[in-house]
């Protein structure tokens, strides 16, 4: 086990160090002049641009400028944003927990609805509602997600007025930012009406884990019901009945277990994907995450803030694979890591 | 062969989720209503929040009538100038000085970067216009030492003197008589910023805090400024003027027009700015909304950069004007919300004159004008398009998008270029373009606040001259003109002027748009303002 963890955290900082390169080599690749697409500050003096020329030692070779730059990386200087001229730490650290939120509400309530689903198609195999839990997955899975967010937008709130359409809470409610989780910011704040303020984040909160939730849960169902109807096919599921023991017996002693430790890593997966919807979903309802600051960034080509944002991003998802694998392997050490998911 | 698999599950489990989907809907409704304050949809990022320092109305409306105040105003309804700071004011007989008595016991914001000592005296009168006059004032060259506006009408010139009387009296020379001076006085730009807050942040040397952190005496104290997401303000508990302004007033940054329009739809805004006018139709059906619209004193242009070739060459000029239709592109972009401009005033100026020479849409001719003036079949030039929505031109890139196919038929090749707002400006004011579509709203209904910033020599330098167009002649005109304040002898100038503009065609006027705002039917008191930003201090929410 030991081994294991070792081989996965080499991994982990092997990709790491790989897409630290790849951000550094942005800034050359950027247009533009290197040392202002590293630290943002566009109009500087002569000296002053020398003098950053030297301090991140541009004057010198690519190697010691690479090592300069991880040791700033480390440090929380990622450098300043074009477009507001606040450092990306800053910028980043705010918005990175409010795509965080949205993902992590949507990929719970994706679990509690998938996998019970999934283990109900499974041992109704070859039913109808099978069946019509199967067809129901198939265009949950493959409603493209932004349609299905103007859609729910065009519903929910253009035509019934049920749910805002933009943003996280209210603008009405000055929320101070601590953590950056909008519930926990909320019950830390003193805040005089704080029933208000949750309901009205709520609010905000529903439309959009819904449409992530919907095509997440589609894929997790799909999983859970594949797995589950492999184990209930298996050899040891139908020595358990001959053995007599009841329908209920059978499921709870053999099959969810064998069906759901295969999975697990799957789920873990889904989380990259669910990052990249979630991304998608932000820029429709004007959530204050990455994925709309990201987009913000692109548009208005603010060099630094798209390579430190890639950099954000990619950085979590990568340690949230390896954290569900090695969860994965804690639970389960039989498990190889060849199995693929199969949708 | 299938196990009989266990049905009861199957029920217990579709049991709980009905639960728990019924129990996932409550209602939605009215979560903010312990939380009192009007929410209003701008259209853009403000540049800072002083407007002395920009022309741009979406500077204005952030900051002119929210934060600060002026000496003068301008009733909303009339037109007609009123006391604002300035109690009342005596103009001497030869018309060159101006004494104000200013109002007693105006504070200024209590704010959590700032604690006035003392309410509003001559000091700040004496302090807020000296820093755009002055080159030697420490506060002029903060924040970049440009104040377009004053510039570009010679208001930096045409004051000599501003002298302190006593602490609540001020006298201003001026150079010569200046019918427009009061008018200018009251406009978005010449608001009235605090000395006492300059001075301590001469102490901390932190003297650029004055236009982004602002203090001032209105209705509104500024809260947080948040780029691309909103600004708040907070209600300014001891304004002079009333005690009734909402207790929040949070400006919610929304770029897109029709995000805009459906964030009022579903309440997360009580107001929007520049509803698009394709749109407005969908506004005057729906009952809970309120669609308020009045000709606006704007025009809308098509400016060529006369400082490059072939541009400097009228006949060029007028060979492009010709080239276009501009009444399809009246239809196509204003959706019938605007007339047809014949020069650059609209119809409601006093000096408005209905019989100028406009050139007509004649491709054939434009074609031969063309080939006089040596531009061959497939002469490249760029089109600047804004890439936000003003009244005056709802939708530039569209328009350029139909200029395009025109220019196309007379041979030439168009490139559409855009740049987000505050960097389009940058680039302009440094002639980067051959062409661009702008325009012009007017701050006062004074027809110099049109004729000077336009086209003046002195705007080219203000960057409000979009066609860096400089003629003696023209700016003799508009100086003379100003020399009297007979109407009919002004507007024989402006008539001159006119003959001109319509020969040298340095732009071409394209419209006079109507003004409209939209807002919840529950909002009251948010008026139109033709001359200039929008003002929330006398807005109630019922």
């Amino acid at each position: 086990m030991l081994m294991q963890i070792i081989r996965k955290f080499n991994l982990l900082i092997l990709t790491l160090f790989v897409l630290s390169v790849l951000s550094f080599a942005l800034v050359y690749l950027f247009p533009g002049d290197p040392i202002v697409n590293l630290t943002g500050l566009k109009h500087s003096s002569p000296e002053n641009h020398q003098y950053l020329i030297e301090l991140h030692g541009f004057d010198r070779s690519y190697v010691y400028q690479y090592w300069l730059y991880l040791n700033n990386l480390l440090e929380g200087q990622w450098g300043l944003s074009f477009s507001s001229g606040n450092p990306l730490w800053m910028e980043i650290s705010q918005t990175l927990p409010a795509s965080m939120e949205l993902s992590a509400y949507a990929l719970l309530l994706s679990l509690l609805i998938g996998v019970p689903l999934g283990f109900l198609a499974g041992f109704q195999h070859y039913k109808l509602s099978d069946y019509s839990l199967l067809a129901a997955s198939v265009i949950g899975y493959s409603t493209p997600v932004f349609w299905l967010s103007l859609i729910m937008i065009l519903v929910f709130s253009l035509q019934l007025g049920w749910f805002p359409l933009s943003g996280r809470i209210s603008l009405l409610f000055d929320i101070p930012h601590q953590t950056g989780f909008m519930f926990i910011d909320i019950l830390l704040s003193d805040f005089e009406f704080k029933n208000a303020a949750v309901n009205s984040a709520l609010q905000h909160l529903i439309l959009p884990t819904l449409s992530l939730t919907i095509v997440t849960a589609s894929i997790i169902f799909r999983i859970t019901r594949r797995s589950v109807i492999d184990v209930m096919a298996s050899q040891y599921i139908l020595t358990a009945y001959t053995r007599g023991l009841s329908g209920w017996q059978v499921v709870f002693r053999h099959g969810v277990r064998n069906a759901l430790l295969p999975i697990i890593p799957l789920f873990g997966m889904q989380f990259a994907v669910l990052l990249t919807n979630a991304m998608i979903v932000e820029v429709i309802f004007s959530w204050p995450g990455i994925g709309n600051w990201l987009i913000q960034a692109i548009f208005q080509r603010d060099y630094p803030a798209i390579r430190a944002g890639m950099l954000a991003v990619s950085t979590m998802v990568i340690i949230l694979t390896v954290c569900t694998d090695l969860l994965a392997k804690l639970i389960n050490p039989a498990l190889t890591g060849e199995r693929r998911a199969q949708i | 062969m299938h196990p009989k698999t266990p049905n009861r599950l199957f029920r217990f489990t579709l049991a709980v989720l009905l639960a728990l989907s019924i129990s996932g809907c409550f209602d939605g409704t009215t979560a903010t209503s312990s939380v009192t304050g009007v929410i209003y949809c701008s259209e853009g990022n403000p540049t800072s929040f002083n407007p002395q320092l920009d022309t741009s109305g979406t500077t204005s409306d952030a900051s002119s009538h929210q934060i600060y105040d002026r000496l003068l105003n301008f009733d909303p309804q009339s037109g007609k100038i009123v006391p604002a700071l300035a109690s009342s004011w005596l103009i001497s007989q030869d018309g060159l000085t101006y004494t104000f008595q200013l109002r007693r016991g105006v504070k200024f914001h209590n704010t959590d970067y700032f604690t006035p000592t003392r309410t509003f005296n001559a000091d700040d009168v004496i302090f807020s216009i000296d820093r755009w006059r002055l080159d030697s004032h420490p506060y002029h060259y903060v924040s970049g030492g440009n104040y377009p506006y004053f510039t570009s009408i010679g208001l930096i010139d045409l004051i000599s003197n501003v002298k302190r009387i006593n602490g609540y009296r001020v006298e201003i020379t001026l150079a010569r008589p200046d019918s427009s001076f009061l008018a200018n006085l009251a406009t978005d730009f010449a608001v009235i910023l605090s000395a006492e807050y300059a001075q301590k942040l001469i102490l901390s040397n932190q003297q650029e805090r004055i236009d982004n952190y602002p203090i001032g005496t209105g209705p509104f104290r500024f809260k947080e400024y948040k780029k691309d997401h909103y600004i708040r303000y907070s209600k300014h508990e001891d304004y002079w003027q009333h005690k009734n302004a909402p207790n929040k007033l949070i400006f919610d940054i929304t770029t897109t027009s029709s995000l805009r329009l459906a964030k009022l739809m579903t309440g997360e805004c009580d107001a929007i700015a520049f509803p698009a006018h394709s749109e407005l139709d969908t506004i005057r059906e729906r009952p809970d909304l309120t669609l308020d619209g009045r000709p606006g004193l704007n025009v809308g242009f098509w400016a060529f950069n006369t400082s490059k070739y072939p541009f400097d060459n009228p006949k060029v000029r007028r060979a492009l004007a010709m080239a276009i239709d501009k009444n399809t592109l009246l239809e196509a972009v204003y959706y019938g919300s605007a007339v047809s401009a014949k020069s650059l005033l609209p119809e409601s100026s006093w000096a408005y004159q209905s019989d100028v020479s406009e050139t007509n849409y004649n491709p054939v001719m434009a074609r031969k004008l063309l080939r006089e003036s040596g531009i061959d079949e497939g002469f490249t030039m760029n089109i600047w398009a804004m890439p936000v929505e003003r009244a005056y031109n709802p939708n530039a890139r569209k328009m350029a998008e139909l200029m395009q196919n025109y220019l196309n038929q007379v041979g030439i090749q168009v490139n559409i270029v855009s740049y987000e707002w505050t960097t389009f400006r940058e680039k302009l004011k440094e002639g980067q373009h051959d062409s661009v579509l702008i325009g012009w709203s007017a701050d006062n209904g004074d027809p110099d606040n049109f004729y000077r910033p336009l086209l003046t020599c002195s705007a080219i330098e203000s960057g409000t001259n979009r066609a860096m167009w400089c003629s003696e002649e023209y700016d003799s005109l508009i100086n003379q003109a100003l020399r009297y304040s007979e109407i009919a002898q002004r507007i024989e100038y402006y008539k001159l002027a006119n003959k001109l503009i319509a020969e040298q065609l340095p732009l071409v006027p394209l419209a006079h748009a109507y003004r409209y705002r939209a807002h919840r039917r529950e909002l009251n008191g948010l008026v139109i303002n033709p001359f200039g930003a929008i003002r929330f201090g006398d807005v109630e929410k019922q």
